[in-house]
């Protein structure tokens, strides 16, 4: 393996740093799925599995400078991102050591060393704070991109529609990522609204998107790239929309009996891990690097292995953590 | 210094903030023209229309965008043109500005100022005369100021800037034309209570507009005999308990006025709090005085009698003193 796919910042341009990092999220989210199943892991889980390719795609276009905002489905967010599994699964695991010294807990992640910023339990209520992220940059005249993901739920609030406006009035720097998985919270998107497509809100504002395959890794990283270059360099806001599904339910013990097996097993066929997979094959490169598709899979579960036993061996808070960090001083 | 406006204290303190650290920035509905009452009035030229920032009337987003600002390395100041509209971004004051530090474990900072006007006067009515501190006040993670004189406006906003959380900064529209000096070294640590006025026999506790009724309640007391000590809070959170304590033990009778409905107010907890730590000291039972249990009223004549009176303070405080123990005011509805 090469340093790009053992590090912790996001793969660029390496096809086997990005298979290596859908791999790692795909066996960090089934090692939380099977520590909230023993109990390890309590409070609500949401799962991004099915949903690495936006997460990468969109990491990789990205600097490690650059500010991201997560949703309450932020894990595969902020490991793209950079974010470190044993600090990650510390936090879910309610440890001291955790990102947030467990006080975050899964929905409330916020690395800001590796430019993920914070993550929120309020659906809509990340997008503002991204566009805050491309003000205070465009204050300071650095050449900094916030990005802000949000799902097809959050498409219905008025923060969405405010956000959007601003940024597009002051030509922000900032991406708007939309992860279309179909379903908001635990109906599908047709019970919220008659718009199909989120992107169409864009152009109401004048603010010029995508909609891509959101399990196609790559469309992701290039359509997130053509965005954020264009902010970057002073075009104003960009928005991609990405369509893509969660093979889980809304959190973890949710039955999803709302969803059809055939609708379900049509968007297993289509899991953006595999079909990279096969591409890379097809194109000669696992086997020309002397990687093995198992090897990388096999190499994520031994990471997530370690990461799982550091995690659990550092100590629960102490009773005067409970007080802590509400104030500054 | 000179003597200057309350409303003028507030603009020389963003202007000097503003001067001294780049990151400050202020972001607000018209505020290049100076908004409505004109706090922000010629700032724009100085420090350019990006720190100087317009904004739609969107205040969800513009309090969110200003927290994401504050995460981000700036030091934003937004103006909230009334408090009633804050209800409008209850969602980013108060699950994201006030929470994001303790849910990052200290990862993340919200150096961030809200500065709302309150109130009722002027007959704006239900819409736009609301005192809600309380709510505020019952939010960890958030500061709330509500300075009553210029000397403390200034002081205090300097403070909320540079503060490293999320502050809510409480302007009564009806304090924004009174004079006062500019300096004055008791303003100087804003979180504390200030005695404006000592006394004996009675302590009367009250913030922003009402620090002033309590004032001229007091004369009036002093010449019925009775010494009331005029206890401004100033910071009504984090409350400095110590300060109003000392005050409690040493008059051994307390009320507290605000302009706020009675019900569920922060009287009651500055009540509780005082009955909690002093209540072998206490002659008789916190008074609290505040609005009736109603909406402000837009009508001149009904918010007179909505918001309270000198009349009624030194009624109350009196009878508080002579032991005829008066029922808190404003508790009840008032009775059809």
């Amino acid at each position: 393996m090469t340093d790009a796919r053992d590090s912790l910042a996001p793969p660029a341009d390496d096809p086997l740093a990005i298979l290596a990092r859908m791999w790692l999220i795909r066996a960090f989210e089934e090692q939380a799925s099977a520590l909230y199943a023993k109990g390890i892991i309590r409070g609500l889980l949401h799962l991004g599995i099915g949903q690495e390719g936006v997460a990468v795609g969109t990491a990789s276009a990205l600097r490690p400078e650059d500010l991201v905002f997560g949703t309450h489905r932020a894990h595969a967010h902020a490991l793209a991102k950079g974010v470190d599994p044993v600090r990650l699964l510390a936090e879910l695991a309610g440890r001291t050591t955790g990102l947030c010294a467990g006080k975050g807990g899964s929905m409330h992640i916020s690395a800001p060393e590796v430019g993920f910023v914070t993550a929120t339990g309020v659906v809509g209520g990340g997008i503002p704070l991204a566009v805050g992220a491309a003000y205070a940059a465009r204050v300071r005249g650095d050449d900094r991109v916030a990005l802000a993901f949000f799902g097809d739920g959050a498409g219905q609030t008025g923060s969405f529609h405010e956000s959007l406006n601003i940024a597009s009035l002051w030509r922000l720097p900032i991406v708007f990522v939309c992860e279309n998985n179909g379903y908001a919270e635990f109906t599908p998107l047709s019970a919220h609204t008659n718009i199909e497509r989120l992107a169409t809100h864009a152009g109401t504002y004048g603010i010029e998107a995508e909609t891509v395959d959101g399990n196609d890794v790559v469309a992701v990283r290039d359509a997130v790239s053509r965005a954020a270059e264009a902010a970057r360099a002073g075009g104003g806001p960009r928005f991609v929309e990405a369509l893509t599904y969660r093979l889980r339910g809304h959190y973890e013990g949710d039955p999803a009996k709302y969803r059809e097996l055939a609708e379900l097993s049509d968007w297993r066929a289509k899991d953006p891990l595999a079909r990279y997979r096969d591409r890379l094959q097809a194109d000669g490169l696992l086997d020309a690097d002397g990687t093995t598709v198992g090897g990388i899979e096999a190499e994520a579960r031994r990471r997530i292995e370690s990461a799982t036993r550091q995690a659990l061996a550092a100590p629960l808070p102490a009773p005067d953590d409970v007080t802590r960090h509400v104030y500054a001083s | 210094m000179a003597d200057i406006r309350y409303l003028d204290a507030i603009r020389t303190a963003l202007e000097d903030e503003l001067a001294a650290d780049d990151a400050v920035c202020l972001l607000g509905e018209d505020i290049t023209l100076g908004g409505p009452f004109g706090a922000t009035k010629g700032l724009v030229d100085r420090f350019g229309e990006w720190r100087i920032r317009n904004t739609p009337i969107s205040e969800a987003t513009v309090v969110g965008l200003a927290v994401g600002a504050a995460l981000t390395g700036a030091r934003p100041v937004v103006e909230v043109m009334f408090i009633d509209f804050i209800t409008l971004a209850m969602d980013q004051l108060v699950n994201h500005a006030a929470k994001l530090r303790y849910m990052s474990g200290g990862a993340l900072s919200v150096p961030l100022t809200i500065r709302a006007q309150f109130g009722a006067t002027g007959g704006f009515g239900a819409q736009h005369s609301q005192s809600l501190e309380a709510w505020f006040a019952h939010v960890p993670g958030l500061r709330v100021l509500a300075p009553s004189t210029p000397a403390d406006a200034y002081a205090a906003l300097r403070a909320a800037i540079r503060a490293d959380d999320p502050v809510l900064y409480l302007e009564h529209r009806g304090l924004y034309w009174e004079r006062g000096e500019q300096a004055d070294p008791a303003a100087a640590d804003p979180w504390r209570v200030r005695v404006r006025r000592p006394g004996r026999d009675v302590t009367i506790l009250a913030w922003s507009r009402m620090v002033s009724l309590a004032l001229e309640a007091a004369d009036r007391l002093a010449a019925d005999g009775i010494e009331a000590e005029v206890v401004d809070i100033r910071a009504l959170s984090p409350l400095d308990l110590e300060g109003i304590v000392a005050s409690a033990r040493r008059t051994r009778r307390v009320a507290v006025v605000h302009e706020a409905v009675t019900t569920g107010g922060l009287g009651a907890e500055i009540a509780a709090a005082i009955t909690e730590a002093a209540f072998g000291d206490l002659a008789a039972p916190v008074l609290r005085i505040g609005a009736p249990f109603a909406p402000p009223p837009a009508g001149p004549e009904l918010e007179a009698l909505f918001v309270p009176s000198v009349d009624r303070v030194v009624e109350a405080t009196c009878a508080l003193v002579r032991g005829s123990a008066p029922a808190s005011i404003g508790v009840a509805p008032t009775s059809a």
